[in-house]
């Protein structure tokens, strides 16, 4: 595989920040180094390269604004190229080798989970800015993306109280995101009453193309008389053969809403939307909402892209939101080691472009609205319905078995698991 | 079903009122005195549209349903299709439709032209699911009335998923005066559901005799509930036996079913490894690079809209003759420059082409970004052939069906009726008495590889209309269309077509009860386990290829 450095290229994007001398003679020693981990080739390219751009544009701002604590901001980018081993061994060279005193990094959680004992060995700190299936809490990680009390169940509550759904159909690709997350949500739907008749759980492999036989299941599913949706964690690249078959087989939204977590305005970007007009997504952030915010960084993104076609999505937002909160612990802690910092972010606050504060809780998840679009045709959603204020992130899951009972606090209890039950904490880092 | 826009019938009575309206001026009578006094209702519940929230808009569709202005269809069929829009700078509600320079705006209250504005200047006006399923019924209601049969048909339908005293005593009315049979039928139909209801049993059981033979979804629930709880017994015996009816048709279509969904998964493992069967069946090249050449070819089917953007039609039809030579040639130049050197050493030439496919993975990744292109799909191929009412086959996959064959038949033809095919056949068969009769090998050699990578170009085009359009495309084929060509055994194009048709069933049969992933890992083991009794697939090809040369 390909591994593209691009560091030199970044050097160039730094002088270029118009301070003239002043950032040539700023040495390695005393710039504040900050790692991005994200794919650039390979399947995750898709997703990612967006990611990285959008930390060094963080950084470019930051810089502009004089840096912190004195000191020039340097971005570190390597290219884990869609490899999750490779992952492990980036992060391992961006911590060891580069010595950056911050990350900004992964997409799917396979990736994360590989970087994970790294990062936990050579004490880094991951900022990590995706909808994910929880379960886990890092003393070296901070989740600024959605835990699922944050999209999953508060998007199944829109369904069952507002547009009535009885029936539900779980579709998702077949690996750890979707899996977990239909887990916790079968139990949260028979914790509500829903019998197990009217719950159809599929998955699917990466990439699936052939959509016609489920969808035909799904039609049959949702023609016995009560209101069905789908909820979809059915991954990038298969969404486009899914709607495509749902609108061929004349299943509208109307009929069947399908609810997704997993597309956004980049992956719409590349779609023809005429078949998914209708359906449903949910997030935390939404490009269309009209916030002075929002229109700010929008804004400053398509300046800093050069394209005003580029959209702006969900685990954008989060990243700099991860990025306002630890600059602003910086501060606070005067330093940027790890563990001051890391003590330091706890209970800060930042502005959410669409309103409202996230706020850093004890167990490294941050408080977040969520919101429920509808696709339009052009690519963008229309708010249809919202939370009323924030939702805090809870990393282990209230309605799994074996979860339940276990917290998150790096406060006071200073544990990733601890058992409420029997008073302990496992021992695991995470 | 979105209803189709038909030119109001109150378009004309529009103008006629313009006419009055102009007359009256003239007569010089005031001008409040002249506007209808249900213009001024119609107007006001329009310009609130311009501010309300959700529940306020399904409000104001009531009481423009109430008023029934001649203006009311148009104005929600506007609604429906997403083209009313307030205007920035003062908030009036107006009608847009796409004009050559910018948006041409109509006034919603008597239809007039209101000149034209950027659509930058405009404010849609959103609906959600609610509300458009609101919509579609109010539509309804006027459509019954429609001079077109078909769109009183789909005007009954839609009545038909939510029935209550308003569109019953609508259907009622319309059975009077309805002449077209298929009309009466489903307006019969849709009475006899709403009389099921009805708390006399003689009438429901009249109303379940009139629902015999009828499959739809609607009258399925509706005897389902009435079987559960039917207080009369001979009521229920008939809801029951028009179950068992329904229920023996679904089976049988079910099947009819799963085995056109079969078909058309193993037409496109036909289309992917029709090419492969090619380079690799006749020519004996394992070329790793073969999902990239298809993915030449949708991206391909992608320029070709770029360049012809009104017409989705044409371009998809001419991007396949253009993704032949694209594809076609970027072979010719893989033989060329590459698997030339390498003939004889199969392990090289996987490796070779195996970083070929990177390559031009990452080179699209250069050029077209690394995100996925949508290629439109034509009107032709969109939605779905609805043969009965639990019946219907998907127009794309049934041309795709046609079109895998199409490809079949011109390939056979090529390679048993052409100078070329002769030749192909004789330098696979046995290159050095080929070459001691004249034919110049290393030439077939590049037109063959020429022209599997072109017909792999053609997949790509029929792939572009189902799938994605990214750099990953041929990856997720490749695999598969070598599955297909070693199961149908090297170097026989009949192989490849029943190999991938017989493959796509399979699959198909077995997802239901196994689950997409299974159903694909058990065809795998399958064809392990078959390649162990017959290690040349299921033609095996007799000449110098096969005898392990």
């Amino acid at each position: 595989m390909a591994i593209v450095k691009l560091r030199p290229h970044l050097a160039g994007l730094l002088t270029g920040v118009a301070l003239g001398a002043a950032s040539f003679a700023v040495q390695a020693a005393d710039t504040i180094k900050v790692g991005v981990l994200h794919s650039l080739s390979g399947t995750m390219a898709i997703s990612e390269t967006t990611l990285k751009d959008t930390v060094l544009m963080m950084v470019d701002e930051q810089n502009k604004k004089g840096g912190l604590l004195g000191k020039k901001l340097e971005a570190v980018v390597v290219d884990p190229a869609s490899n999750w081993p490779l992952f492990a061994e980036k992060a391992r060279e961006l911590l060891a080798k580069d010595k950056v005193d911050v990350v900004f990094g992964c997409w799917t959680s396979v990736s994360r989970k590989s970087v994970l004992p790294v990062f936990e060995e050579l004490n880094g700190l991951l900022f990590y800015p995706v909808q994910y299936e929880g379960e886990e809490s890092s003393k070296n990680v901070f989740y600024t993306g959605a835990a699922p009390n944050q999209q999953a169940i508060p998007a199944v509550d829109y369904l069952m109280n507002d547009l009535e759904v009885e029936r539900w159909v779980l579709a998702g690709t077949d690996y750890v995101y979707p899996r977990t997350t239909n887990k916790i949500l079968e139990a949260y739907l028979k914790a509500k009453g829903v019998a197990a008749d009217d719950i159809m759980i599929n998955y699917t492999p990466f990439g699936h193309s052939d959509w016609q036989s489920i969808v035909s299941d799904i039609k049959k599913f949702g023609s016995a008389g009560k209101k069905t949706a789908v909820v979809s964690t059915i991954n990038g690249d298969a969404n486009v053969p899914f709607y495509k078959e749902l609108a061929n087989q004349q299943i509208s939204a109307e009929d069947i809403p399908v609810v997704a977590f997993s597309v956004g305005e980049e992956e719409l970007a590349g779609l023809d939307t005429g078949p998914l007009v209708g359906h449903l997504a949910a997030w935390n952030y939404f490009m269309s909402i009209d916030t002075p915010a929002n229109e700010a960084a929008i804004a400053n993104w398509h300046a800093f892209i050069k394209n005003d076609e580029r959209t702006f999505n969900d685990p954008m937002e989060a990243t700099v939101i991860g990025f306002n909160l630890w600059a602003k612990a910086v501060e606070k802690a005067k330093t940027t080691e790890v563990d001051k910092v890391s003590d330091a972010i706890i209970g800060l606050e930042v502005p959410n472009l669409t309103g409202g504060t996230a706020k850093m809780l004890a167990n490294h998840h941050l408080t977040k609205p969520v919101f429920i679009g509808e696709i339009r045709d052009d690519g963008q959603l229309d708010v249809v319905w919202q939370t009323e204020g924030e939702v805090p992130g809870d990393a282990w899951s209230d309605f799994l078995d074996g979860s339940k009972d276990i917290e998150a606090d790096w406060v006071t209890l200073k544990c990733g698991n601890y058992n409420t039950k029997t008073k302990k904490c496992s021992g695991q880092n995470y | 079903m979105t209803a189709r826009l038909h030119r109001p019938p109150g378009r004309t009575v529009a103008h006629l009122m313009l006419w009055c309206w102009a007359l009256l001026l003239a007569s010089g009578l005031q001008v409040a005195a002249a506007q209808a006094p249900g213009d001024t209702h119609h107007a006001e519940q329009v310009a609130q549209l311009a501010t309300a929230g959700f529940g306020e808009k399904e409000r104001i569709v009531d009481a423009l349903l109430e008023a029934r202005h001649p203006q009311t269809r148009m104005l929600l069929a506007a609604f429906l299709d997403g083209r009313l829009a307030s205007r920035k700078s003062d908030g009036k509600v107006f009608i847009t439709e796409d004009a050559d320079d910018g948006v041409a705006l109509v006034d919603p209250v008597d239809a007039s032209a209101a000149g034209t504005a950027k659509s930058s200047a405009l404010r849609k006006i959103g609906t959600n699911n609610r509300l458009r399923k609101k919509l579609k019924g109010a539509i309804a209601l006027f459509d019954l009335d429609d001079a077109d049969a078909g769109v009183r048909l789909a005007a009954v339908d839609e009545m038909l998923r939510e029935l209550d005293a308003t569109t019953v005593s609508a259907l009622r009315t319309r059975l009077g005066v309805e002449d077209s049979a298929r009309v009466r039928r489903a307006l019969e139909v849709g009475l006899a559901l709403a009389d099921l209801s009805s708390p006399d049993a003689e009438v429901r059981l009249a109303a379940v005799g009139t629902l015999e033979g009828e499959l739809g979804t609607a009258v399925y629930n509706r005897l389902k509930t009435l079987e559960r709880d039917e207080p009369d017994a001979r009521v229920r015996d008939a809801a029951l036996s028009g179950l068992r009816h329904i229920d023996q048709w679904r089976r049988f279509y079910g099947g009819v079913e799963t085995l056109f969904f079969g078909l058309s998964l193993g037409s496109v493992l036909v289309l992917a490894a029709i090419g492969l069967a090619i380079t690799f069946g006749v020519m004996g090249v394992i070329n790793m690079a073969h999902g990239e050449l298809m993915m030449i070819g949708a991206y391909t089917a992608y320029v070709m809209q770029l360049l012809l953007p009104q017409h989705t039609t044409l371009a998809v039809l001419l991007a396949v003759p253009a993704a032949f030579l694209v594809s076609g040639l970027v072979g010719v130049g893989i033989e060329r420059g590459i698997v030339r050197f390498l003939y004889g050493r199969p392990l090289e030439t996987l490796l070779a082409t195996f970083g070929l496919s990177l390559i031009l993975q990452q080179a699209v990744r250069s050029i077209f970004s690394p995100l996925n292109r949508s290629v439109a799909t034509p009107e032709f191929m969109s939605g779905s052939w609805q043969i009965n009412e639990v019946f219907s086959l998907t127009w794309n996959r049934l041309y795709i069906v046609i079109f895998a064959l199409l490809v079949f038949a011109l390939l056979q033809l090529v390679l048993n009726k052409t100078s070329l095919g002769l030749k192909v056949r004789a330098v696979s068969q046995n290159r050095e008495m080929a070459r001691a009769l004249g034919v110049r090998s290393a030439r077939v050699d590049a037109m063959t590889f020429g022209l599997g990578a072109g017909v792999a170009g053609v997949a790509g085009v029929a792939l572009s209309q189902l799938t994605n359009v990214g750099p990953n495309l041929g990856q997720s084929y490749i695999v598969d269309s070598f599955m297909v060509v070693v199961f149908g055994g090297v170097g026989n194009l009949w192989g490849t077509l029943i190999g991938g048709m017989s493959l796509g069933v399979v699959n198909k049969l077995l997802e239901p009860w196994s689950g997409a992933v299974m159903a694909k890992i058990l065809v795998l083991v399958f064809l392990i386990l078959f390649i162990q009794r017959r290690p040349r697939g299921l033609f095996p090809h007799k000449g110098r290829a096969a005898e392990g040369h």
